[in-house]
């Protein structure tokens, strides 16, 4: 129940974050991946702002045996470079610059009401669904 | 579309990273929105269902409450129809197939300097600029 409210709790702040950083926004994300064009560096600072508190915390990790209210880490250990990860990135990415959401704000987006943000979403989901279909058998 | 302040993006910022430490030394899982979303809506064979219903539950009523009482969000999307079906396909898909979006390899992984989460980002990053590149600079008019 606990790590339940913790999920809601993160859940919280996370959708906090898509709002107030305007990384909801697919116009936001869009200027900051069009380097040549007009440039708008907001996003640096998302990813820059988010990496602070982030990597504070997987370096207290460090120093735990287990996390507060579970029993085990579940964090993965894996190193290997393949072709599922990069053909995965690949894919992701030219999504992600032909509309300029990725998953945390098009989630977000859908608290807007835009109806292009269900569109997309709903198209999100069938794609997770054809990798499990698929690949993920 | 309103240049902002820096503020903006760097508090919004700082509530993403909040989330995704607390989620690691709390429930000692990574805060990715494309596994907690395949997880939550069963679509995943890892994970728990539960926290993902949980982790996505908060975030959309976190968007709305900061929509109303923070920051009221004006969003721009010139996607037609087509476009968001064949984007949101490539997002789903891919994020699945690379085990990871923009905050469980952006965020976390690069947080624990993770080398598939490294490769992943610059992959992800690199191939979204580009292709920005392509359509409004080359394909488009801009």
């Amino acid at each position: 129940m606990i790590r339940l409210f913790v999920a809601v709790l993160c859940g919280l702040l996370f959708g906090a974050g898509m709002i107030v950083s305007d990384m909801v926004n697919p116009e936001r994300v869009l200027a900051f991946l069009d380097v040549t064009g007009a440039w708008d560096p907001s996003l640096a600072f998302v990813m820059g702002g988010a990496l602070i508190p982030s990597s504070i915390a997987y370096l207290i990790r460090r120093r735990m045996d287990a996390p507060v209210v579970a029993d085990t880490f579940h964090v993965p250990e894996s190193r290997s470079i393949d072709l599922p990860l990069v053909g995965g990135a690949v894919l992701f990415g030219l999504g992600w610059g032909l509309v300029g959401l990725c998953p945390g704000p098009a989630l977000a987006a859908l608290t807007t009401g835009a109806w292009q943000a269900f569109v997309f979403a709903g198209a999100l989901l069938t794609g997770m669904a054809l990798f499990r279909l698929t690949v993920d058998r | 579309m309103e240049p902002i302040s820096f503020i903006w993006p760097l508090t919004g910022g700082l509530l993403v990273g909040l989330s995704a430490g607390l989620y690691l030394l709390m429930n000692g899982r990574v805060a990715g929105i494309s596994g907690l979303t395949a997880s939550a809506t069963g679509l995943s064979r890892g994970g728990s269902r539960g926290l993902g219903i949980g982790f996505v539950v908060g975030l959309l009523i976190g968007a709305a409450l900061a929509s109303a009482l923070i920051r009221q969000p004006v969003l721009t999307i010139t996607s037609s129809v087509g476009l968001l079906v064949v984007g949101g396909l490539l997002v789903g898909f891919g994020t699945r197939w690379g085990s990871g979006c923009t905050s469980g390899h952006g965020v976390c992984g690069l947080a624990r300097l993770s080398p598939r989460s490294l490769v992943a980002t610059g992959t992800f990053m690199a191939v979204a600029g580009v292709t920005v590149f392509v359509v409004r600079h080359v394909l488009g008019d801009g």
